[in-house]
């Protein structure tokens, strides 16, 4: 409909004369402003549908849906996000440690320290390995993982057991020790490939005036690349943490899927929003399904809260970002 | 605290192209140094093999001698991370950290040596600031972030930034292109009071620049595009603006160049 128009805008005619040009202008303008809008209009819609869904099922509950562990909508109508909202929360945070400290080292040796063929080609295969769809990561820890995993755990719970992460009578490979693991090797990728495209941003004049000053490489990197790149690095940590948390498939194929909170990582225990939808979904009742529904929402709600707040750690420290000079 | 430099047959390469050849001179301490020339003719490359920032780019190396008292800075077994600390930099566009402080970039060099008490690293960035002719504008906002300066602040707190460690020699590159002519005054008489203290080098393409604050000046050229660049003539900075030995120089100084 406003296609004509901004095509005859774009065209050499029109650039010549000042009213084609402002009605090729306008016609972007309605054409951004209805993408807008329209973008809007759909998760509106989208929002609605979802939590019309969820009501009734809310209203049927029999427990306290924010603080109640046992999730059984079919039967008893007696559920609560507690235990699964602990469980995603965990399990991701716990990824988010383990992965974002080695993507940062990758891309860092990638961006600073790799020779440049090396860096192509670990840069490439990182690209690559972004690019796994879960479910095959999921597969490999159920096959490889669960059962080579109970070493290490033995480990840490016989030496680090006074650490009540790693507490417990007896270890098991299906736990959220296991599903972390499998989470962070996941988003290990997508971090990496973000930080070091955010390292190689630094600019050489700042990485050159800490290496006039007389600092080896490694504080270089300290003084002018880490500070510049925190707020990318912080992004990419949080596109990580939004993937762990809404992963489905390998933490359903993982998780025992008990109820219950536990900070006990190594034993056979977990479960999470998402695993929950999956293994419930299928032979949900109308309850059942405005239950999972309503878990999905606050999955949702959980990831917005823990984007803003990254979004504040970085808008704190704004005017030191760079990004003015 | 100020040292001498020697150079003698300096070569600097980018890969396989000579950027500078048979580079030889003295640069005496307490005095300031100033080369001239037209662009492209190797004056920051050279600035650069003396402080060994001319290796931080890949491929680029350095053939010949740079003395510091005496002392082969291409010598094995010296540092290059020793080397820049003792020969601090100033470069073309003021380049503050941008993620911190005022008070943090004064810093920066300082806390890469050592672990110092807080209140004698206060000293220290009092002193630097004084040094360079900023603490006045900056003493109510040490905090504040560097980049929030104008550019002639930006390029007086690179080189507090840069005689906060104590440096032997200062090297600057065109320290004022980026400048309007009030920071640019500011800056030539901080040189001025500076090299009572410093062994100053200063790359300029501004030879008025060049005549009211050296004491010797080095005129680099080079035969012909993508020839490597050579010192045409080196001399007392009032007798090569007066009575160059060399035609290039003199039309070079002049005007009638090229
Ligand atoms: N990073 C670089 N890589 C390759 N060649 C360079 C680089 N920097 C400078 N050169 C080359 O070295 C020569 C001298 O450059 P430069 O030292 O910057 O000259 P000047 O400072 O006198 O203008 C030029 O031919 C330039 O193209
Ligand atoms: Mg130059």
């Amino acid at each position: 409909m406003t296609a004509p128009t901004s095509t005859r805008a774009g065209g050499p005619a029109a650039s010549r004369s000042a009213p084609g040009r402002t009605r090729g202008e306008g016609a972007f303008r309605y054409l951004a402003t209805g993408a807008g809008i329209l973008v809007l209009v759909i998760m509106a819609a989208i929002a609605v549908f979802l939590v019309v869904e969820a009501v009734p099922a809310l209203r049927a509950n029999e427990g306290d849906f924010l603080t109640e562990v046992i999730w059984d909508p079919n039967g008893s109508h007696t559920f609560g996000i507690a235990a699964l909202a602990f469980g995603t929360v965990l399990s991701s945070l716990l990824a988010l440690v383990m992965a974002v400290p080695v993507a940062v080292g990758v891309a860092l040796f990638i961006s600073h320290y790799a020779p440049r063929r090396l860096a192509a080609a670990l840069g490439y295969v990182i690209d690559l390995l972004a690019a796994v769809p879960s479910v095959v990561y999921g597969l490999w820890g159920i096959v490889f993982l669960v059962p080579f995993i109970t070493g290490p755990e033995g480990f840490l719970n016989e030496y680090f057991g006074w650490i009540p992460l790693f507490a417990g009578e007896s270890v098991a490979g299906r736990s959220m020790f296991t599903a972390s693991v499998i989470l962070a090797v996941m988003i290990l990728p997508i971090i990496a490939a973000i930080s070091r495209e955010v390292f190689l941003q630094v600019p050489k004049s700042h990485e050159e005036a800490a290496l006039a000053l007389g600092a080896t490489r490694w504080e270089m990197i300290r003084m002018a690349v880490l500070p510049f790149g925190r707020p990318g690095v912080i992004s990419a940590a949080m596109l990580g943490l939004g993937r762990a948390m809404g992963e489905t498939i390998a933490v359903a194929l993982i998780l025992p899927a008990t109820f219950g909170i536990s900070f006990q990582i190594l034993t056979a225990q977990g479960n999470s929003i998402a695993a929950n939808i999956a293994n419930g979904f299928g032979e949900a009742t109308p309850i059942g399904r405005g239950a999972l529904i309503a878990s999905g929402l606050v999955l949702f709600a959980i990831t917005m809260v823990m984007n803003m707040a990254a979004r504040l750690v970085v808008a704190r420290r704004k005017e030191y970002s760079g990004a003015g000079a | 605290m100020s040292k001498q430099i020697t150079v003698s047959g300096l070569d600097a390469y980018y890969g396989s192209h000579k950027a500078i050849e048979d580079v030889s001179m003295t640069i005496e301490p307490r005095s300031v140094t100033a080369f001239i020339g037209p662009s492209g003719c190797g004056k920051s490359t050279f600035l650069r093999t003396l402080n060994r920032m001319h290796e931080v780019i890949p491929g680029a190396r350095v053939e010949g001698k740079v003395l510091l008292d005496g002392v082969d800075l291409y010598g094995s077994g010296v540092e290059p991370v020793s080397v820049r600390r003792s020969i601090g930099m100033v470069f073309q566009r003021p380049n503050p950290f941008p993620t911190m402080s005022i008070y943090e970039n004064v810093a920066a060099g300082l806390r890469l040596n050592r672990r110092m008490p807080r209140s004698q690293t206060d000293e220290v960035v009092e002193e630097s600031l004084r040094g360079a002719n900023l603490w006045n504008e900056v003493k109510d906002r040490l905090n504040k972030p560097g980049a929030g300066l104008s550019g002639g602040q930006q390029q007086r707190l690179c080189i507090a930034r840069a005689i906060a460690v104590k440096p032997q020699v200062l090297l600057m590159d065109e320290p004022c292109s980026a400048l309007d002519p009030i920071s640019t005054l500011a800056i030539e008489d901080l040189i001025t009071k500076l090299k009572q203290e410093y062994t100053i080098v200063i790359v300029t393409h501004n030879m008025q620049q060049a005549a009211r604050i050296s004491d010797r000046t080095a005129f680099f050229n080079l035969a012909a595009q993508g020839q490597p660049g050579k010192v045409i003539e080196m001399d007392v900075t009032t007798r090569m603006f007066t009575s160059p030995s060399e035609k290039a120089t003199e039309d070079y100084i002049t005007g009638r160049f090229g």
